[in-house]
């Protein structure tokens, strides 16, 4: 590993200021995925700013009854709120079916928006990668790429964003507050994550030296009928090969309104609103839910070793959206 | 560069000066010659350098020591108390919850910390009811809540009674 600083700031104008003046700093928290990353090489700070004690470790109501949580909230203390195990659902249940329980310690709500893919050509710096090294190239678009996207890659570029959490987030409409030296910003969070394009090493629209604070959650009442469906190649401590988040409103048996998201599909959590879309006014039928996974999935293109994806997040759609319509 | 630090490693405050590259469980093996925490894959991904971090069982490789300065570590070697051994480590001699044993250390402390981690009432992915206020451990959840330990001898049929028996008592 590479030698590098490490200074632990006071507060957030601090540790902001820091690493805003240190071109190649980055921001260490719970460390689960940075330190892997150093340790291989993939990134190389020479400087860490320590924040994982800076920003808010609590979950707090907020004055227009929904959430805020914390960047530095553990992963674990997350999953086990007993506000978000009721209100919103998926969200725990996506957390608790990510990583290890020992990961889920250490890992914060902040770090694990912000993990990279966990495309193995990222991971090996003996291959080309252009989100490692611009211009590198893509090993993956020809390469063993069953893990890989079926929607929004680029030529450049065709990985997935590995996070659960963020997918449930996606679907449950959270902003997501940042600070920076700028000042603060409220980011809608399905404009958090990007999509490769020609700039496959930017993951986020985030800004160098900007911190994420918290994340809101909003206080729309259906959000406690949700639910996070994870296939993946183990019981257990595996990335997700498809997800999906969603959150269902029925009444008299017609959709109301309903929150999509998907995740090992794309670059970024992909929230499905032309399936939401296709969804408002329906009736809450397996057909109309298989029918809008349709539509969302329209535009797929998998790769060599992945179309499985395709039929994998339709049924996963349908199945979660009937389990929702029953459960209510 | 280097950084001087202070961590309480099984009951005992040590001070250290390390490169701020060191893991805590490098900290722990090389500099402290403390090596129940053993190093399995260093990434995360086997659960053998497990330890109680501030009271929280956490992997010790992807903890840089430096970020700890000050933290409370227990380790396997920390949880017999006055000579006796833990009722964990019991449990895993009398079931024989092992084979080769490079595991059994992380194995034991993660489920030291994860019966807290039920006694807190915190629901896992194969929950039924995410509300529930009591957790009931059966072989799936125990299964499910141990799945960030791997073993390579796969002793798991022995592993897994040897925590029931300790979670019933």
């Amino acid at each position: 590993m590479r030698p590098y600083a490490y200074v632990r700031a006071n507060d957030v104008d601090g540790a902001v200021a820091t690493l805003a003046e240190a071109p190649n700093a980055a921001f260490l928290a719970g460390g689960t995925n940075i330190v892997d990353l150093m340790k291989l090489g993939v990134v190389q700070p020479d400087l860490l700013v320590d924040v994982r004690r800076l920003t808010s470790e609590r979950v707090e109501d907020l004055d227009d009854g929904g959430l805020r949580v914390g960047a530095a909230v553990p992963n674990s203390d997350l999953a086990a709120d007993r506000k978000i195990r009721t209100r919103y659902p998926a969200l725990s249940q996506a957390l608790l079916a990510g990583a290890s329980g020992q990961l889920r310690n250490l890992a914060t709500t902040g770090g694990n928006l912000l993990q990279r893919t966990r495309c193995v050509y990222f991971y090996d710096t003996t291959t080309p990668c252009n989100k490692r090294e611009p211009g590198s190239g893509c090993s993956a678009i020809e390469g063993h790429n069953k893990n890989h996207a079926i929607l929004g890659a680029s030529e450049h570029c065709v990985a997935t964003h590995p996070s659960d959490m963020a997918v449930a987030m996606a679907a449950l409409d959270a902003f997501v507050n940042v600070q920076g030296p700028e000042g603060e910003r409220r980011i809608p969070i399905e404009e958090l994550h990007r999509l490769p394009g020609d700039e496959p090493e930017r993951d986020t629209i985030l800004e160098h030296g900007e911190l994420i604070t918290s994340v809101d959650l909003p206080p729309l009442e259906f959000l406690s009928n949700s639910k996070y469906r994870k296939a993946r190649e183990r019981a257990s401590y595996a990335f997700a090969l498809v997800s999906v988040a969603a959150a269902l409103d029925v009444e008299d048996g017609v959709v109301r309104d309903a929150r999509i998201a998907l995740g090992g599909i794309a670059h970024r959590p992909w929230r499905a609103t032309k399936a939401e879309e296709a969804l408002r006014g329906e009736p809450a039928s397996e057909e109309n839910f298989r029918a809008a996974a349709d539509i969302e999935l329209e535009d797929a293109e998998p790769l060599r070793d992945n179309a499985f994806k395709v039929p994998l997040a339709r049924n996963l759609i349908t199945r979660t959206l009937l389990d929702l319509s029953e459960e209510r | 560069m280097d950084a001087d630090i202070t961590l309480r490693v099984d009951g005992t405050e040590r001070h250290l000066t390390v490169d701020t590259r060191t893991t805590l469980l490098d900290a722990l093996r090389e500099r402290l010659g403390i090596t129940s925490p053993k190093k399995g894959c260093d990434h995360g991904q086997c659960g053998a350098c497990t330890v109680l971090l501030d009271g929280r069982r956490a992997n010790s490789c992807l903890a840089l020591a430096v970020a700890y300065d000050g933290s409370e570590i227990v380790t396997a070697e920390g949880l017999a108390e006055n000579g006796e051994l833990h009722l964990m480590q019991r449990a895993f001699i009398e079931h024989d919850g092992y084979q080769c044993g490079y595991c059994t250390p992380g194995q034991i402390v993660s489920a030291v910390g994860m019966l807290e981690e039920v006694r807190a009432a915190w629901p896992s992915h194969v929950t039924e009811d995410l509300n529930v206020e009591e957790i009931s451990l059966d072989d799936d959840e125990i299964r499910e809540r141990m799945s960030g330990n791997l073993c390579r001898c796969a002793a798991y049929a022995n592993i897994v009674p040897a925590i029931r028996e300790v979670s019933e008592r």
